[in-house]
């Protein structure tokens, strides 16, 4: 028996301690689980700031998955009921308030980690062979999460909630042949109904978590078989002491452990800060016309998706119909997130991380971010929202204009990818870690 | 079990074929929950047609029913607005309905069954939102060749007292015409063009 071949647990400082773990251990993998994947894990030593949003991004997933509990507990998932059971959860139900506000403001920060996360993978190539599939599971976790937060949104059937909903489905329409029947399917209904409202609430709460958790689990998976990557973009697998154990790694517990608790401590007060004193951020994190009962016969003068979705909101809107289509602007929406994928592929610049990178993929990342943030901003306003080219342009809207030369710059960041990365001018990378 | 590490080509095939037969088997077990989806006999009920009473309605006043949950605007239009039309043709990008935005016989010239009475579901065709009525009044807000129409808020769209799109707004094709028919000079059925369907 494999079992008994174990050696027993010690070390505990307590006998019973040591007993208990070893009639554990002895059937189920708990040392072995422990070490592989903490004590004995070994992390580069180098981490820096932007390693800290891996885990900020499982610890929001947890307040979700809470805080998303508690809400059921209460909330009607009816169309007639729903909007009101929410104001229920936030007059009435002790405690109710601030369990919403959490989730709420979880369902931004969640973005945000999940965003500085891509950001760092990009910065320092954690991307790169041999990580693709850590990186085409985190792609999947970042659209599961993109359809998490879309489906949720729906829930409060407030008018952004409803007409939100309405123009993402309406989506699906655009598609030749299949459009209209495809949407019909997707609400079940002739418009957004209790139909809609009853499903989206059923993906919310049970197939996009599960979803979500498998794959949390396989972007895990992948990272402790291959190892961290770290800010100088080396393998630190290449130098190992007599045991095997590589000379600039150090064990996950209790090193980065401690050092993800401090980041957890500061986050939880920014984010204890935002819940309790500025929920709706201004309009960003809850919309303003959400406050308002869903009404179908009347649409409100502003749609703007939440924050999170206005890169391609103004990507969708400044593709300009194309054959009385406006599949174009869907095709080049979904392109742009898709494209996400090929990124190990495209890169073929020989370091992986920005330190070592030479001019021309730093002007490209840094373009990149910019475009990004423009597009965003924009996705948040309406086109008129910087006036009116004058006649030498048709009167253009000026942020359509800003709009369509983003996309463009969105586009080529990867499209050109393999060339500016192959002529660089790169620095050589370092045998071991740099660490001060 | 035999120590033989040659395929055995007829058990191999087997597990293939039982591979398969299960695969379709998954497939169709897979329909019953994606035909759930489909709109239910309730929901089909609820999108039945109606019927509006148009008898009250004076020259240039509008009215909405509602139907399956979509806003329908009635709208009967006076004379001069009728002859207007035309003078909109150069400026807007279908004005001869090509695209089939609407039924056989709400394509011409004022797309209607009867001139006047202008039957229009009052739903973007950018992305669904719900155009705002514009009287040509307003021509301080949309300029002063303004016609009277339609403007979407969401994305600002532009249509005629015809429901065509103006050139340049981001809706690709003119407001959809619903089928309709008239059940009498005052009556109109909403959502079916054949009548006692």
């Amino acid at each position: 028996m494999a079992a008994a071949e174990k050696p027993p647990v010690s070390g505990t400082g307590s006998v019973a301690l040591d007993n208990a773990l070893t009639w554990v251990d002895q059937r189920f993998p708990l040392i072995s689980t422990w070490k592989a994947h903490l004590a004995e894990y070994y992390a580069p030593k180098n981490f820096n700031f932007w390693y800290f949003f891996g885990g900020l991004a499982m610890l929001v997933l947890g307040i979700q998955i809470v805080t998303g509990i508690f809400l059921t507990m209460n909330y009607k998932p009816d169309s007639n009921l729903a909007f009101a059971s929410v104001e229920y959860i936030m007059r009435e139900v002790p405690g109710g308030w601030i369990i919403r506000y959490m989730h709420s403001t979880g369902a931004s920060a969640f973005f945000i980690c999940v965003y500085l996360h891509m950001f760092r993978a990009l910065l320092y190539g954690s991307h790169r062979k041999p990580r693709e599939l850590i990186w085409i599971f985190g792609v999947l976790i970042y659209l599961v999460l993109m359809g998490e937060a879309f489906f949720g949104y729906l829930l409060p059937w407030g008018q952004m909630s409803y007409w939100g909903a309405q123009v993402i489905i309406n989506l699906f329409s655009a598609i030749p042949f299949i459009g209209p029947d495809l949407s019909l399917w997707i609400r079940g209904d002739y418009v957004i109904a209790d139909a809609t409202l009853n499903r989206f609430f059923a993906l919310h709460v049970i197939a996009m978590p599960l979803v979500l958790l498998g794959l949390v689990m396989a972007h895990l998976l992948a990272l402790h078989e291959v190892g961290s990557n770290n800010p100088d973009g080396i393998e630190i697998s290449k130098h190992k002491d007599a045991k095997g154990v590589p000379l600039d790694g150090i064990p996950f517990h209790p090193y980065y452990t401690v050092k993800d608790i401090f980041g957890v401590v500061v986050f939880l007060i920014v984010f204890a800060i935002i819940a309790f004193f500025a929920p709706e951020m201004g309009g960003y994190f809850l919309e303003a016309n959400n406050f308002i009962p869903a009404n179908p016969l009347q649409t409100p003068p502003h749609i703007a998706p939440v924050w999170y979705f206005t890169p391609y909101y103004s990507i969708l809107r400044g593709v300009p119909p194309l054959f009385n289509s406006q599949f174009p602007g869907v095709v080049a929406m979904g392109v742009s997130v898709m494209i996400l994928f090929t990124l190990p592929w495209l890169d073929r610049s020989p370091v992986k991380s920005i330190r070592y990178r030479g001019p021309y993929f730093k002007v490209a990342l840094t373009a990149f971010v910019v475009v990004f943030l423009i597009l965003g901003y924009l996705g948040t306003e309406p086109v008129t929202v910087w006036g009116q080219f004058g006649a030498w342009l048709g009167h253009a809207d000026r942020a359509t204009v800003v709009a369509r030369i983003c996309t463009v710059v969105y586009f080529l960041f990867f499209v050109l990818m393999p060339w500016y990365t192959s002529i660089d001018k790169n620095k050589p990378e370092p045998d071991r870690v740099t660490y001060k | 079990m035999s120590d033989d590490k040659k395929v055995n080509k007829g058990r191999r095939n087997l597990v293939i074929a039982c591979g398969a037969a299960g695969g379709v088997a998954g497939v169709a077990a897979a329909v019953p929950f994606a035909a759930s989806w489909l709109p239910s006999e309730r929901a089909k009920a609820g999108g039945a047609p109606v019927v509006a009473d148009i008898s009250t309605l004076e020259p240039g006043q509008m009215m909405t029913v509602e139907w399956r949950s979509k806003p329908v605007w009635i709208i009967r239009r006076t004379k001069e607005m009728v002859a207007d039309l035309a003078r909109v043709d150069a400026k807007v990008s279908d004005p001869k309905s090509d695209v089939p935005m609407q039924p056989e016989y709400a394509k011409n010239e004022y797309r209607s069954i009867k001139p006047e009475v202008l039957v229009l579901v009052g739903v973007c065709t950018h992305l669904g939102c719900s155009p705002q009525e514009k009287p040509a009044e307003d021509k301080g807000e949309m300029g002063a060749d303004w016609n009277g129409g339609f403007l979407c808020p969401c994305h600002g769209s532009k249509f005629d007292l015809a429901g065509r799109v103006y050139k340049g707004s981001p809706a690709p094709v003119n407001l959809e015409v619903p089928k309709y028919t008239y059940l009498s000079d005052t009556r109109i059925l909403i959502g079916e063009d054949t009548k006692g369907a």
